[in-house]
């Protein structure tokens, strides 16, 4: 059954997507309460960020 | 200053010398569809009709995306880079000698070489060329060392030499004009500062970033220079290639572990304020910790950049599969999009590395911080 790689690889985007959704959320949720610490959050969202994309491609590149 | 530019070279060196792993890995699935992107080239240039446009197409991407052993800038011009091999002697000349044909014969001091089919490695072989293969298809022939110059290497030689005129010229300049940069160097400047201020001393601290400093240097200019490199139309794809990356993840692992502080493999081995059977427990997942951060560092950098131009390749090739001018010119805005894209991914990347490495330095210099 080789469609369920692709269905793996759809599962894979879910998670990141989630993932990275809600970060980009509690950052934007953040910034809104204390623009100040923009750089900061900026900072911490994409290194957040990073380190899930880089679950997902290893997992990508598995499946 | 100085010093900086000594480790960016010596750093260089180190990833010549990966170029082994590096050509191997790539060869991987791509000699036998380089030698079909040859065959595409060389019989596109008689018959177009003779190879089907889709084909036509995967073989231009896999010459963008795989290592080969000459330099095809554009239509014409092409340069074959010279193999090394290492075989009870050296032996270096040049990749023309294995022809544009597959399977051709190099003879080089009465031994012969040639390329397979499969994987594109180096084979010694007798003066007919033959490779024997075993049941499982595995070829049997004997492999020199292969110290060859690919594209890749010869890229990345190119990007040391430039990023050595670049700060070296940057440093010279300030010691003549009192402390004020001028010349290229000057837009790095301000690069130079963030990092040291916003990545290196956050992570590891007044007292000891300065020792990380010359790595987190390097390896930040060196992925966003090798990763622009790879967006531009010569086709040297560096860090899509896993023996690159896995180099310099592996240098960042070195650096933690030989510049460690006993802090560190205390918190590892024998972590403080945790019950002693806990303790047991999660020394060996600590000890595998130390493995798997660099490896999740090689294969973020990876996958990012491969996948990036695989897509980037693919919708460029769509722009011709298309036959009106719609779907092509949708295509291309596309593809326009994703390259400003790759462009940010391509800092970015830089940027993860390095934030990453700095953080793991900083929890090797980390002294003993009252928790």
């Amino acid at each position: 059954m080789n469609g369920l790689n692709f269905v793996g690889a759809g599962l894979i985007v879910i998670g990141v997507g989630i993932g990275i959704g809600r970060i980009g959320g509690s950052a934007m949720d953040a910034i809104a309460r204390q623009p100040e610490a923009t750089g900061k959050i900026q900072t911490a969202m994409l290194i957040a960020a990073a380190l899930i994309e880089g679950i997902g491609f290893a997992a990508l590149f598995a499946a | 200053m100085f010093k900086k530019t000594l480790f960016f070279i010596t750093l260089i060196a180190l990833f010549s010398i990966q170029n082994i792993s590096a050509q191997h890995h790539e060869s991987n699935n791509s000699e036998n569809t380089h030698t079909e992107s040859q065959d595409a080239h060389a019989s596109s240039k008689h018959d177009t009709k003779k190879l089907s446009l889709k084909e036509q197409i995967k073989a231009d991407i896999n010459h963008h995306l795989l290592d080969s052993h000459s330099f095809h800038v554009w239509g014409p011009i092409d340069f074959p880079l010279p193999i090394i091999l290492w075989d009870k002697g050296i032996h270096f000349f040049s990749s023309s000698k294995f022809g544009h044909h597959a399977n051709e014969v190099a003879e080089s001091n009465g031994s012969y070489y040639a390329i397979s089919h499969h994987n594109g490695h180096i084979y010694k072989t007798d003066a007919a060329g033959v490779i024997n293969h075993n049941e499982k298809g595995l070829e049997t022939n004997e492999k020199p060392l292969d110290l060859s110059i690919t594209k890749s290497v010869a890229m990345i030689i190119i990007t040391g030499l430039i990023m050595f005129l670049l700060f070296g010229g940057l440093a010279k300049s300030y010691a003549k004009n009192g402390g004020i940069g001028k010349g290229a160097g000057r837009f790095l400047e301000p690069i130079v500062l963030y990092i040291r201020d916003e990545i290196a001393i956050p992570n590891i601290g007044e007292k000891y970033y300065k020792k990380y400093m010359n790595y987190l240097l390097t390896v930040f200019f060196f992925v966003w220079f090798v990763n622009l490199f790879g967006l531009t139309p010569i086709g040297v794809n560096i860090t899509g290639n896993i023996a690159i990356t896995f180099s310099l993840a592996i240098l960042t692992y070195i650096i933690t572990t030989f510049t460690a502080k006993k802090d560190y493999w205390k918190h590892i081995f024998w972590m403080p304020g945790v019950p002693v059977p806990m303790k047991i427990i999660l020394a060996p997942i600590e000890l595998l910790g130390t493995f798997i951060k660099p490896f999740a560092l090689m294969i973020r950098l990876y996958a990012n950049m491969k996948a990036g131009h695989v897509v980037l390749m693919s919708i460029i090739g769509l722009m011709f599969i298309f036959k009106g001018w719609l779907g092509s010119s949708l295509s291309f805005g596309l593809a326009f999009g994703l390259s400003i894209l790759e462009l940010l991914v391509a800092a970015l990347q830089a940027y993860i590395f390095t934030v990453l490495s700095a953080l793991y330095f900083g929890s090797a210099a980390e002294e003993h911080a009252d928790h």
